[in-house]
């Protein structure tokens, strides 16, 4: 009994906060536009009774997910997400592992301070942070006049409004849920593994590769799931950083919902958007249990 | 049968396969290695025992090449050790914490030195076949670290470092978390290694008896130094401190003064009680504070006075201590000093001859103590 009631709040919470609003979306992906309020039909009213209810569900179908297949804008944008999302992952894991390793080898007394300065951008609002990198990567911006100053370009970059920008900001905003579980997992491994590697044979290189590596992995793979997941869905980064060029479908969906006023049809793209974390989701959970066996 | 002693150490001649110069060893201010000066000989088995915290795994660390002396060098064969990696010496370390790969298998843990000398597949394999089997581990060829027990790891950590038959082996307590047989048995497997391949060891351990079984040398330290460093035999029968007596088997400490008589010395330990004698080369001023360190199993002990001894003393019997085959009597002379004697169990339990409370004579010969000035 005791153990139910345990179960009971995170399943209350689950219910309230995600499957329910989830249902209301799925049901409104499978309506139709209307110029009313709210702006779909059918809407279920219960005072028809029986005959209400069957009418309701009558008049729900799959057209919005027809139409999402026949129109290549969005397909193309789900492809072009998950490669922004893949590219950029790889990018802020690359700039993340050598952060995370040398927080893990720094002295111990440095290791708070490192810890708190990654997580310290958290402390101000992430829309007044990608708006600073406008400031720093537009034509007038920061970099560009210190790149003149220093007379490395003759002419002002083009970075703000390119997929550049775009990266820039992703691996900036989500290198934090990179550092933190590669940190974890390397400074959990014992320092004596690669002293026994050395003493084996290894070259400080190749103890890296051989034992370094491998013992990180649960942490690079949390770390790439918890980059990943978020940036296929993400708005605001390619919103105010990308131009024209970077489809996204974080946008495509915003767009949908309030430029055209088209919920039904925005909502089947977030149903679609789902589907697809989905795996990735899925993965990470099956990482994460495995790296608890692990450390049993 | 002539059969020539394996001493290097007394042959002006032998080459030292290990050279420590003035090495000491700071961590910070503090001082873990104090100015040592010693050598290893080639196929020596050579046993570091001391207090926890005395370095003997910093010694080990030195040799193996992660951790740099603050002075002096240490050579190998002949060669300043100091420029050269952990991964370009022909040395390999079984780890205290055993350090094995939890991401490889027990199999792949101890292929990993032979793998990284590019050794053709085959060989590899042979040789870690034989490493399972001296160590008794086949069965868990495919596990992982975390899915064998304490002293099966133990195991691995050996097998791993015996693996690439490295010309000096160091062990640093490589048998603790074995039983009393599986321990014997590995001790007489090293043994067997160190004569078929000539390896030098060099181990740790805390176990006396286990030291006294292997090594050629011991070397008893304290606080960053060696304090002695020689056979099991003289270790035990000659030792040169108080501390080493006492640190290796069971001794009776008895201080005095010493008065020179003959060969050896008078000592008076006690008002009202008869002088010990002990014969010694050790030299000695009059009236110098000393001490006699005896064995336990050096003394007899008897109901009636023994005529023919030199040193004789009555006490009580205060404890006994039954050991299987023998038994250690905590005696009390009246002056408080305790004096352990053994006996052996020739006779079953509840006939034995003494007592608790009893009053009995001890008493041993005049070269059967050691005297030493502190
Ligand atoms: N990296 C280090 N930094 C500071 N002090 C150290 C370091 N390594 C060892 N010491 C100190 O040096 C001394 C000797 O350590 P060492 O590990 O050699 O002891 P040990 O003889 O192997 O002990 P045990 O029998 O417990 O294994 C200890 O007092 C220890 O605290
Ligand atoms: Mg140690």
């Amino acid at each position: 009994m005791r153990r139910f009631a345990l179960i009971a709040l995170p399943c209350a919470w689950l219910l309230a906060l995600f499957l329910v609003p989830f249902l209301i979306v799925l049901k409104i992906s499978l309506s139709d536009i209307a110029l009313a309020i709210p702006p779909y039909t059918p809407t279920l009213d219960l005072s028809a009774g029986w005959q209400g209810i069957r009418a309701f569900f009558s008049a729900l179908d799959f057209d919005n997910f027809r139409f999402l297949a026949t129109d290549d804008l969005y397909w193309k944008s789900y492809i072009s997400s998950l490669q922004i999302a893949f590219l950029a992952t790889l990018m802020t894991l690359f700039v993340g592992y050598p952060i995370a390793y040398g927080m893990a080898n720094a002295p111990d007394h440095w290791r708070p301070t490192l810890m708190m300065l990654v997580i310290l951008p958290f402390w101000t609002s992430f829309l007044i942070r990608v708006y600073s990198w406008m400031g720093i990567l537009s034509t007038e911006g920061y970099l560009n006049q210190l790149l003149l100053w220093l007379g490395v370009i003759s002419t002002p970059l083009t970075i703000l409004n390119t997929p550049t920008a775009v990266y820039i900001g992703i691996v900036y905003t989500y290198l934090p849920f990179m550092v933190l579980p590669i940190y974890s997992a390397l400074e959990r491994m014992d320092g004596s593994l690669l002293e026994a590697a050395e003493d084996l044979g290894c070259s400080r290189v190749k103890a890296f590769w051989l034992i370094t590596v491998p013992l990180s992995k649960t942490g690079i793979i949390a770390g790439c799931f918890l980059v990943f997941i978020p940036v296929i869905g993400e708005f605001v980064i390619p919103s105010l950083l990308g131009g024209s060029q970077t489809l996204m479908i974080g946008k495509v969906l915003w767009e949908e919902f309030f430029n055209n006023r088209d919920w039904p049809v925005a909502s089947a793209v977030a149903v679609v958007l789902l589907l697809i974390l989905i795996v990735p989701i899925v993965l990470f959970q099956m990482n994460e249990q495995k790296s608890r066996e692990a450390d049993q | 049968m002539a059969q020539t002693v394996f001493e290097p150490w007394n042959d002006p001649e032998a080459k030292p396969l290990i050279q420590f110069k003035g090495v000491t060893k700071r961590f910070g201010d503090f001082t873990a290695i104090d100015n040592q000066t010693f050598d290893i000989y080639e196929r020596e088995f050579f046993a570091l025992l001391g207090p926890s915290g005395c370095g003997k795994t910093t010694m080990m660390r030195m040799l193996a090449g992660f951790e740099k002396p603050t002075e002096g060098t240490i050579l190998l064969g002949g060669q300043d050790m100091a420029p050269i990696p952990p991964n370009k010496r022909a040395v390999n370390m079984m780890f205290q914490s055993y350090a094995l790969f939890p991401h490889l298998s027990v199999w792949e843990n101890i292929a990993f030195g032979l793998k990284r000398d590019g050794k053709p597949k085959d060989v590899i394999a042979a040789r870690v076949d034989e490493m399972l089997k001296l160590t008794r581990l086949q069965q868990f060829a495919r596990r992982k670290p975390h899915q064998i027990s304490g002293g099966q790891r133990q195991r691995v950590a050996l097998a791993r470092s015996l693996a690439k038959a490295p010309k000096l082996l160091l062990l640093d307590e490589p048998m603790g978390a074995l039983d009393a047989k599986l321990r014997q048995a590995t001790q007489f497997e090293l043994m067997d290694i160190q004569e078929k391949t000539g390896t030098t060891f060099v181990i740790v351990t805390h176990d006396q008896e286990e030291a006294m079984t292997v090594a050629s040398r011991v070397a008893v330290m304290d606080h960053g130094r060696i304090i002695q460093a020689d056979t099991p035999a003289n270790i035990y029968e000659m030792p040169n401190s108080v501390y080493v007596a006492d640190f290796i088997g069971e001794v009776t400490i008895i201080p005095g003064k010493a008065h020179k008589r003959g060969n050896g010395y008078d000592i008076a330990f006690a008002e009202g009680q008869p002088t010990l004698h002990s014969e010694t080369d050790a030299a000695l001023d009059n009236g110098q504070t000393c001490y006699l360190a005896l064995r336990p199993e050096k003394v007899s002990i008897s109901a009636e006075k023994p005529a023919d001894r030199t040193n004789t003393v009555q006490g009580r019997i205060i404890d006994i201590a039954y050991l299987g085959n023998l038994s250690t009597y905590h005696v009390q002379l009246p002056n408080g000093q305790m004096i352990k004697a053994q006996a052996a169990n020739t006779r079953r339990l509840s006939r034995r001859d003494f007592s608790w409370e009893d009053t009995v004579w001890l008493s041993w010969t005049d070269t059967a103590a050691v005297l030493l000035k502190g």
